[in-house]
């Protein structure tokens, strides 16, 4: 097993006075798609949240390279190379493709036009748009901006609340597709995802989550084949 | 139909109204800016125009009473432009920023005491009374005269009022580029439009802060000091005059847009100057004392029919 | 020496009792209902000409007077402030709270405007005067020559009776009476916080949406506390003009001097608090009027220090240092203890209405 590059440690944290995740572990390593799954209010978004230091910790730990983070602010995490693209409201609306690229580098304000070449070579539907509002764009080409956005840091890794919430079939598709290309540059991915089956069958490996701690941990393969896990998640006896 | 009728009107109530409409639009500039950027409506702006054009008019004073030669006004205002935005940080730092994270009626709440503190100090240093900007009457420049033979054809302007058109275009050119081409500008479209999402890009928030109030000061200030050539005079209430149409200009406009102020202010601007033209009859459509009436009337119209304004701003 | 502070409490009662009965109008929109009302200087203004014009004696500089009662000439007051402030809350309370203190700001000056322009009827810059003084009018000749006191006695006799008199003798007289209606709209107030009605209000403050998903008519209650802030305060403004018995629209209705002191006093004393807010009010107007004294006094001293020295011009400005010290303070207030004095105490919903 190498080295996680991401790891939350024993994590009990929320919002406010209301604990939200109770003892919480998980990692990732490098050259990994790693799912996270489970019921609505399981604590999934808040698992990446508490990464971002956007909530409590009261208890517990978050390391980046073995480096603790706990409760660092959410522009230095993503100084440090961690991305992360929130569910809702993940790009500038009245800001071009172009300008919310160069947003996502403020961390990193050097070589943005080699950088952003590399994005519309990722991302080709981009390259077109550019100097479109983001506003006008489609749910799908939207979260493709907000994945690039996110990767204009050099990021070390990506972390994504729900890329496929919403999105119709062909563009859920496209969306994991993607990811595997992000993936494949080198960058490794969190996904908390709603649908389960189509995030298992990319990642590496996945973790469900029940009541704000990890119930299930393993391959993605060997998630999907679990039956509680189908019966519990991913309707019906698959 | 330019006729005589037509040379009053365009002198004697268009200019004007599109004098006036400069000087709301660039104080609106900085009201939308702060409205959408730090979420709140900030009622000590136009007492920091006031304050801009009474700093303007010390310099003036200080270079034409000890060190012995005249200054332009436009001179004079770039150094008091650097005590208004210094004054604007210091506002933020000790007033505003302590409520960042609190319900935004907290700061409009300070922002409301900051109004009245700012225009007593100002009372206590300068004192209660106006005070002559630039003496003398403004001499009309005739254009359009000499080509045309017929006074019909006059167009009056006088320097003060091209200093103020002109001075408006390059703030707002000025300000284009800012936006658009810069990246604290771009940052500041960004913040403005979610800022959340800018939190977690890593966009330096406070960073942001300051800038909006750089550019809101600077055209805080242009607006001041343009009002106090206008005038001819400075008094301690001609900021809380303001305050109503530039509020009108940035909702008229849409929060969030500059351009859309811009436009609210020359709109409001006119229609203040033209409800007094006498469209019916002979008499003023609107009695002048009612102008201020005027801004607020289509304020209060613009928030029951389109409170997302013209430009489709953020509504709230 | 003694009798003077006695006068001068009195009159510190008088005037604070009328600013209290202000901050309890505000306590109604701000500290139940959480409206954000910065215009009101105005409602001030539509209560006390509201009273003016009513209750003076016919003139030929402005509208009436219609010479009616007093006590007629207050409820109108309330009446016609309460209109006002219901058209305004029906344009503007669903607004967002900015928008709402933008628009009461606004309706403020737009008021003010009005009495400065209507000169026909409001006798314009220049202000209606002879306001009748609630028990100081029994000594004008068309009171006591009609009723009631005209039952009592004949006219030469209360003539002679109010002549026997020392001046002040309506002063006390008249401080009970303001604080006795300060101490009824407490009592109302206090009663309807602990009502339903009052904790429906604290339940929409704290979490809107969830009120209005259990059915709740939130604008209305919303209306409802606007109008009745609004009520209580041109009731106030009637009073005031009572005090001052000259009113003109410009510097008598100055919104630092009305508005924001308001709002100090009720931040101080702790919004939501109705006896913070009479606490709050009494308090900053004995810090405003003291201050004005040693402020005087200090500059008496440097007159008589620096013999000869022109301080005019410092008299005139003292007044603005004040209310610099007062924002000030405001802002202390606001960072520090934006509880206030006596912070709000929950009613208890023993049925869980909450």
């Amino acid at each position: 097993m190498s080295k996680p590059i991401l790891s939350l440690n024993n994590l009990r944290a929320g919002y406010g006075q209301t604990e939200i995740l109770h003892d919480l572990s998980m990692f990732v390593q490098p050259n990994e798609i790693v799912a996270v799954i489970g019921p609505n209010g399981a604590g999934k978004s808040t698992a990446i949240k508490s990464v971002l230091g956007l909530l409590n910790i009261s208890q517990g730990s978050v390391e980046l390279h073995g480096e603790v983070i706990t409760n660092t602010p959410a522009a230095k995490v993503v100084e440090l190379g961690i991305s992360y693209v929130p569910q809702n409201q993940n790009v500038f609306v009245n800001l071009s493709v172009k300008e919310n690229l160069e947003m996502g580098a403020w961390t990193r304000p050097i070589g943005i036009p080699e950088r952003l070449n590399d994005m519309y070579a990722l991302f080709p539907d981009l390259a077109e748009k550019r100097n479109q509002t983001a506003g006008s764009l489609s749910g799908g080409q939207r979260q493709m901006v907000a994945m690039a956005k996110a990767l204009m840091v050099d990021a070390k890794i990506l972390l994504l609340d729900e890329p496929t919430a919403g999105l119709s079939p062909k563009y859920r598709s496209e969306i994991f597709e993607t990811i595997q290309k992000i993936k494949n540059t080198g960058v490794p991915v969190l996904i908390v995802e709603q649908n389960a089956k189509q995030a298992l069958a990319v990642s590496d490996r996945g973790y469900v989550l029940v009541d704000g701690a990890n119930r299930h941990t393993g391959t993605g393969v060997d998630l999907l084949a679990d039956r509680e896990i189908a019966r519990m998640f991913l309707g019906g006896g698959h | 139909m330019w006729n005589s009728f037509g040379f009053e009107f365009i002198n004697f109530y268009f200019i004007p109204g599109l004098v006036l409409g400069c000087i709301y639009a660039l104080g609106a500039i900085g009201i939308t800016l702060t409205f959408s950027i730090l979420r709140f409506a900030n009622f000590a702006h136009g007492e920091t125009m006031m304050t801009g054009a009474y700093l303007t008019w010390t310099v003036m004073a200080i270079c034409s009473g000890v060190l012995g030669f005249a200054v332009h006004p436009l001179v004079a205002a770039v150094p008091a432009t650097l005590l208004v935005v210094l004054l604007f940080l210091v506002t933020d730092r000790y007033f505003y920023k302590p409520f960042r994270q609190a319900d935004t009626i907290k700061v409009v709440m300070a922002s409301f005491g900051m109004m009245l503190i700012i225009r007593s100090a100002v009372q206590v240093i300068w004192g209660p009374n106006q005070l002559t900007f630039v003496p003398g009457i403004a001499k009309p420049n005739a254009y359009l005269k000499d080509w045309s033979g017929s006074i019909d054809f006059l167009l009056l302007i006088p320097n003060k009022h091209l200093f103020i058109f002109v001075g408006t275009i390059a703030f707002m050119m000025a300000l284009s580029y800012l936006l658009n081409k810069t990246r604290i500008g771009k940052a500041m479209r960004a913040v403005s439009d979610s800022p959340d999402l800018a939190h977690v890009t890593g966009i330096n928030v406070d960073q942001v802060i300051r800038a909006t109030w750089i550019v809101g000061g600077a055209c805080a200030m242009a607006a001041g000091v343009f009002l106090a050539m206008d005038i001819q005079m400075l008094e301690t209430t001609m900021g809380f005059r303001m305050l109503l149409p530039m509020f009108a200009a940035a909702i008229l406009g849409g929060i969030g847009k500059p351009y859309g102020a811009v436009l609210g202010g020359l709109v409001i601007g006119l229609a203040e100057e033209l409800s007094a033209y006498p469209w019916i009859g002979d008499g003023p459509l609107l009695s002048p004392g009612y102008k201020t009436g005027v801004a607020f009337a289509i304020m209060v119209v613009m928030l029951i029919v389109r409170p997302q304004g013209l430009f489709k701003g953020r509504s709230f | 020496m003694d009798f003077g502070i006695l006068l001068y409490v009195l009159s510190l009662l008088t005037v604070g009792g009328i600013y209290a009965i202000f901050a309890l109008g505000l306590n109604v929109q701000w500290g139940f209902a959480g409206l954000f009302n910065v215009g009101i200087v105005g409602f001030a203004a539509v209560g006390a000409y509201t009273y003016a014009l009513l209750t003076t004696a016919g003139s030929t500089y402005h509208l009436g007077g219609f010479g009616f009662p007093l006590p007629f000439g207050m409820l109108v007051a309330m009446i016609t402030a309460a209109i006002v402030a219901g058209l305004i809350g029906l344009i503007c309370i669903r607004l967002r709270s900015d928008y709402l203190a933008i628009a009461t700001i606004g309706i403020a000056e737009i008021i003010k405007l009005i009495f400065k322009n209507e000169t026909e009827i409001t006798n314009g810059p220049r202000g209606i005067n002879k306001i009748p003084r609630f028990w100081e009018h029994f000594s004008e000749e068309r009171f006591y020559s009609s009723w009631p006191l005209s039952w009592f006695g004949t006219p030469e006799a209360w003539d002679a009776f109010f002549n026997s008199l020392p001046n002040w003798w309506w002063q006390p007289f008249f401080a009970s009476t303001v604080l006795l209606i300060m101490y009824v709209i407490y009592r109302m107030l206090e009663r309807a916080r602990i009502a339903p009605w009052g904790r429906m209000m604290t339940a929409i403050r704290e979490n809107e949406p969830a009120a209005r998903a259990s059915g709740k008519n939130v604008t209305a209650r919303r209306i409802e506390a606007f109008v009745i802030g609004a009520a209580i305060m041109g009731l106030a403004g009637a009073l005031f003009a009572q005090h001052l018995r000259l009113i003109e629209p410009t510097n008598t209705f100055d919104p630092a001097k009305v508005t924001f002191l308001v709002w100090v006093m009720l931040i101080l004393g702790g919004s939501g608090n109705n006896r913070g807010a009479m606490l709050g009010a009494f308090l900053i107007w004995t810090i405003w009027s003291a201050s004005e004294l040693i402020i005087t006094g200090a500059i008496d001293l440097l007159i008589d220090i620096f013999d000869g020295v022109d301080m005019g011009s410092l008299r005139t400005r003292a007044g603005f240092l004040r209310m610099m010290l007062i924002g000030l303070l405001l802002q202390v207030i606001l960072q520090k203890f934006p509880r206030g004095i006596l912070p709000e105490v929950r009613p208890a919903s023993p049925k869980g209405i909450n």
